[in-house]
Parts: structure tokens; sequence; C-alpha cells
């Protein structure tokens, strides 16, 4: 059994406690008035050397924040509401952004697991404590998504444009895809979404600790039979939350690729959360029996699934920049207009950087090279999430600053906590679970 | 130069490696392994060092990037910088994404057409060359184990029956 270590129990708390200030700060500072947006703009322009504005010069020579005159020029009253709506929507975006990425991870792992399971995969089994612990998640983190969502479609924000019944009533194709678009429909799906995934969760759950007390295989291959079939509902479900969740905070954009990109994005994610979690157990002593043919594997996995990503991202990418057509481009000219840094910081995260990393053999049973290729993994897939939310919703008045990592802060706390948490509950390696030994004896 | 050699067949590959282990915890010499199919394990048994094939497959795969790179930068933006479509050749990064596909089938194409043409030269093969084996049997279902032989024959013919060999020959070898 594993006993959760004060010292990460109090971390996460802190964690936890940091980030709620964080975030709260970040909805207190932000505008109320369209007179105070414009004021925050020009003070941002102004004094950009000093202050607390440090972060945008780091943001370098970006000539995207540069023209600030342009904006004292023409004024105009729908430019000003707009930019209060960008500046009101920072916090709730970088709450959003946090809160969609530790619960992505969860979903990655739970996908996985369900892989795992229904390939009856023979190395796995040793870390499936691991993985069950780490989709815990789903069930705080899929619960505070779904009450941003709430929130998004009660008005409290401005993240879903289509949300909002005056701009949906001037705009043709928002009323084009009103079938589709519309809150209380939003709303459902993403119940029926959350449900099916925590249903799956917490059945497997049970049944994988009913297995090790049972002595016959009925609860394995309930499990192997649950987990195929979770694995058809997971790939429609998870394509469709990604055009909910996220493509439609751009509702005039559409790509067919999206969900198997925002799907690789999670994958990658949620094995690199498996390596590190393990290799820390490991490090306490609390996984004797997991070798360095598992972290290998593991390794292997997030080398190949980082290509994979990089993959969709740039057939996504290219597809639409060769054909230029403008409705689909528009998405990508302002990622390379106002994200030029964090768009392309990106990529060299999530591809170049695991690609030489990780390519040695040998490289892959390091345990602390794996930990240093994850946290790069992991802080380029934040970024990918923030290049896909950002850009709708606050557009050019984007930084890396007070809210955002408030929002890191908190939801990766909580996730630390809900983890190891739920790893105390059960025992670390399953008892009798068929391919247990074969896992045991894993040796590549 | 003829050498004598001693040969010892096997029929299981279980056997096989632990006459292995046992003849080079007595320190002798193992020439040569032959086996009809690949026995997991068997390098390491015999001491082999790790294969360096990977390495140069990754030197060839920049190599082909490298070409790829310049080709296309020769052809498409210094050579003759046309306009086709609408697409941006003033310089090599700005149509980079259309040069991605070549670049990269060129990288896999260069790492692995040479890195097997250098497994060839490597393991010596190559259409026509003589077949150096040593018992038709060693591709069906027999292993076959050669040692060099000095003037220690009949201890070796002892140790290799020991080892449940089905069968010893010493022979001259030509090399």
């Amino acid at each position: 059994m594993y006993t959760f270590s004060n010292k990460l129990k109090i971390g996460s708390f802190i964690a936890m406690a940091l980030g709620l200030i964080c975030l709260a700060t970040g909805f207190l500072n932000a505008p109320s008035t369209v007179e105070e947006a414009k004021e925050m703009v020009a003070a941002a322009h102004d004094d950009g050397h000093g202050g607390g504005h440090a972060e945008e010069a780091s943001h370098g020579t970006e000539d995207a924040h540069a023209p600030a005159d342009a904006h004292g020029e023409q004024h105009d009253a729908s430019h000003d509401e707009h930019l209060l709506h960008q500046l009101q929507n920072r916090p709730w975006a970088a709450l959003y952004v946090g809160a969609f990425f530790f619960f992505m991870i969860a979903l990655g792992v739970l996908a996985f697991y369900a892989v795992q399971r229904a390939a009856q995969a023979g190395w796995s089994p040793m870390l499936f404590r691991v993985m069950e612990a780490i989709t815990a998640y789903l069930v705080p983190g899929g619960i505070i998504v779904f009450v941003i969502l709430v929130l998004s479609v009660l008005h409290m924000n401005h993240m879903f444009v289509w949300m909002d019944a005056d701009t949906v009533a001037h705009d043709k194709l928002l009323q084009g895809k009103a079938g589709y678009l519309n809150p209380t429909f939003f709303l459902v799906r993403a119940a029926i979404f959350l449900g099916g995934w925590i249903f799956y969760r917490e059945i497997s759950r049970k049944l994988s600790l009913a297995q090790d007390e049972s002595d016959d295989n009925k609860n394995f291959v309930k499990n192997f039979r649950w987990s195929a079939g979770f694995l058809v509902f997971y790939l429609i479900t998870e394509s469709m939350m990604s055009w909910d969740w996220i493509m439609s905070l751009d509702p005039h954009w559409f790509s067919t690729l999206f969900g198997w990109y925002v799907f690789a994005s999670m994958f990658v994610s949620g094995i690199t959360v498996i390596a590190m979690v393990s290799i820390y157990l490991k490090s306490k002593g609390y996984l004797e029996n997991v070798n360095d043919s598992h972290i290998h594997d593991l390794a292997k996995f997030m080398f190949a699934i980082s290509i994979f990503w990089t993959y969709l991202w740039f057939s996504q990418f290219m597809l639409i920049w060769y054909a230029n057509i403008p409705e689909e481009v528009t998405y990508y000219i302002a990622r390379f207009q106002d994200y030029k840094l964090p768009f392309f910081a990106m990529v060299a995260m999530n591809f170049i950087f695991p690609l030489l990393v990780l390519m040695n053999s040998d490289y892959k049973r390091v345990n602390w090279f794996v930990i240093m290729a994850g946290i790069v993994v992991l802080l380029g897939h934040y970024l990918d999430v923030f290049n896909m939310v950002m850009p709708a919703t606050v557009g050019d008045q984007w930084h890396i600053g007070v809210p955002e990592i408030g929002g890191i802060l908190f939801f990766g706390g909580l996730f630390v906590y809900w983890v190891f948490n739920t790893l105390t509950k059960a025992p670390l390696q399953p008892k009798r679970n068929p391919f247990i030994e074969e896992s045991r004896q894993f040796h590549y | 130069m003829a050498s004598k050699v001693i040969q010892a067949l096997y029929n299981d590959d279980d056997v096989l490696m632990h006459a292995v282990k046992k003849v080079r915890a007595e320190h002798h010499h193992i020439e040569e392994v032959y086996t009809p199919f690949p026995v997991h394990g068997l390098d390491k048994a015999m001491g082999l060092d790790d294969t360096r094939i990977a390495i140069t497959s990754f030197m060839y795969g920049c190599l082909g990037l490298i070409v790829s790179i310049v080709m296309m930068n020769y052809i498409m933006i210094a050579d003759w910088p046309q306009d086709i479509g609408g697409k941006p050749s003033f310089t090599y990064l700005e149509n980079m994404p259309a040069f991605v596909p070549i670049m990269f089938e060129m990288t896999v194409f260069f790492a692995a057409h040479l890195m097997v043409i250098t497994f060839y030269l490597r393991s010596r093969m190559w259409p026509f060359k003589k077949a150096e084996n040593p018992d038709v049997r060693t591709t069906d279902d027999h292993f076959l184990m050669e040692i060099g032989l000095g003037d220690n024959e009949k201890e070796l013919t002892a140790l290799l029956w020991e080892t449940g060999a089905v069968e010893i020959n010493v022979t001259e070898k030509e090399s």
C-alpha cells in the first residue's frame, strides 16, 4: 500500500492555495467597463519596459504588440467592446486552459488504459493501478470543466461567442450552425460525454479491484469487454468533445482533423504522466516490480505519440496553408501574427525535443532522461491547449502571467492531490491479473 | 591458411544456449554459431558487441534531410523562383511547408536504403555469393557451434559431448 508522503500533500495544498490566489487576482484585475479596458491597454503599452509587464518584454521582438498607437488612432465603440471582452475573458480562459489541460491528461490515460486492457497487453498490468489512480481525476476535473461550461452558457464570460443570442442574430453562419451549437444541446452532450467516461472509469476500477479478490477470471473478461466498448464510445465522443469544447471557440472555423489532433495531444500527455508517476513511485520504493523495460516501453510510446501529434499538427496546418482558403486560413493567421513564440515553441517542445532526446534506446531507460523529456512534453502540450483556446478568447491580449500560472498551479495541485490520494486506496500491484506474471518478468 | 575447427551440432536452442555459456565459461573461443532462426539472447551469451547499424541509419537520415533541403532550395528558390499558384518562393522558409513531405520521404529513403546496403556490406552478402554453410542441416533444424582447435582435441570433444551435442566433427577449414 502506498502512503501519501506529507511533503507531497502539503506541496499540493500550497500549489492549490497559490493557484487560487493567482486566479482570484486575475478575476479581480479584469476590467468591468470599456474605459478601464482602454486604460489597461494604454498602460501596458506606455510603460511596457517596467512594472508588472516584464513578461511582455520577454515575449521578445514580436511586433504584434508594438503597434500600440494603432489602437490609439481610430477607435470605434465596437472595437472597444471587443477589447473589453478579450480582457474580461483572460482569467476565464486561463482557468479553462488549466482545467482542460489536467482533465485531458486524465482522459488520455483512461484511453491508454482501455487500449491496454482491450489489447491484452502483457507488459502493462504492473502499471494498471497507477493508471487507475490518474484517471480518478476525471471526476473532479470533469465536474470543474462542466461547471465552467455551464457558467459560460449563463453568460458569465464571452469565451464562446455562439452562446450570445445577440451575436447569433447578426451572424448567418452561426445561425446555420445553431442546430448543433445551441446551449441546451451543448450541455446535454457534455453531460453524456462526461457521464460515459466516468461510468467506464468507475466500473473498470471496480472490476479491476474485484479481480484481485475473486478466484476466477470473470471480472477480467468483463473488464476486457467494457474496455473494448468504451474505446468505440470514446473515439466518437472525444471527437465531438473537441468540436464542442475547443473548436467551437472559433465557431466560424472548422477542421476535420481536429478531433484526432486533440486526441494525440491528450494521449501523449497522459502517457507522459503515467511514466512520470511510475518513476516517482519507483524511486520511493513502491513499485519494486516495475523495471527499466516498463519505463522503456512508456518512453517509446511518448516518442511515437509525440511524432504522431506532430504528424497531425502538420497535416492540419499544411493542408490549410497550402490551399489558403480564406475561411479556413484565418485560424492560422491569428496564431502566426499574435502567437508566434508559443506557436513555434510548441512544435520545438513537442516534436524536436522528444525526437532527439528519446530516439536513443539507452536513453529511454535512463529515468531522469524520461522525466526531463516528460516535463518538456507536458509544458509543450500545455502550450498546445493554450494556442487552441487563447487566440479565440483573448486574441492579441494574451500573456503568460498571473492568472495563467495560477491555473496551472491550482489544477496541478488538485491533480497531484487527487491522484496520489487515490493511490493510497488500493495495493499498487494487482494480485491476480492473468498477465501479472508476464508483466512482472517483462524484459525488453 | 587452413586451420582445424571442431563443430558440435545441437538440435535444441535451449541446449545450444547452455552449451555456449559453458564453453565460454571454460574460456574457449567460439568462432561461429550457425542457427536456422534467430535465437533470442545468443549474441549476449556469446559476448558479441552491440550493433551500431542504428547509428549509421541516423546519420544517413541526416544526410537525406540535407540533400532534400539543398536540392529544393536550389531548384525552387535559387535557380528559378517562379510564382506557381501564388506560393511564396522568396525564401526557403516561406515555402517550407510545401517541401516537408519531400524532406520527410528523402530522410526515410536515405536512412532505410543506405542502412540496408551497409548491412549487406558488413555481413558480406550479395547475389552469387558462395554460401558459407558448414552443414546443410543448420538451415533446417540443427544448431552448430564452431570452435577453433589447437592441440586440445580430446579435452574439447569431452566438454562438447557433456554439453549435449548430438554430433561432433573435426574438419579442416579454409579461410
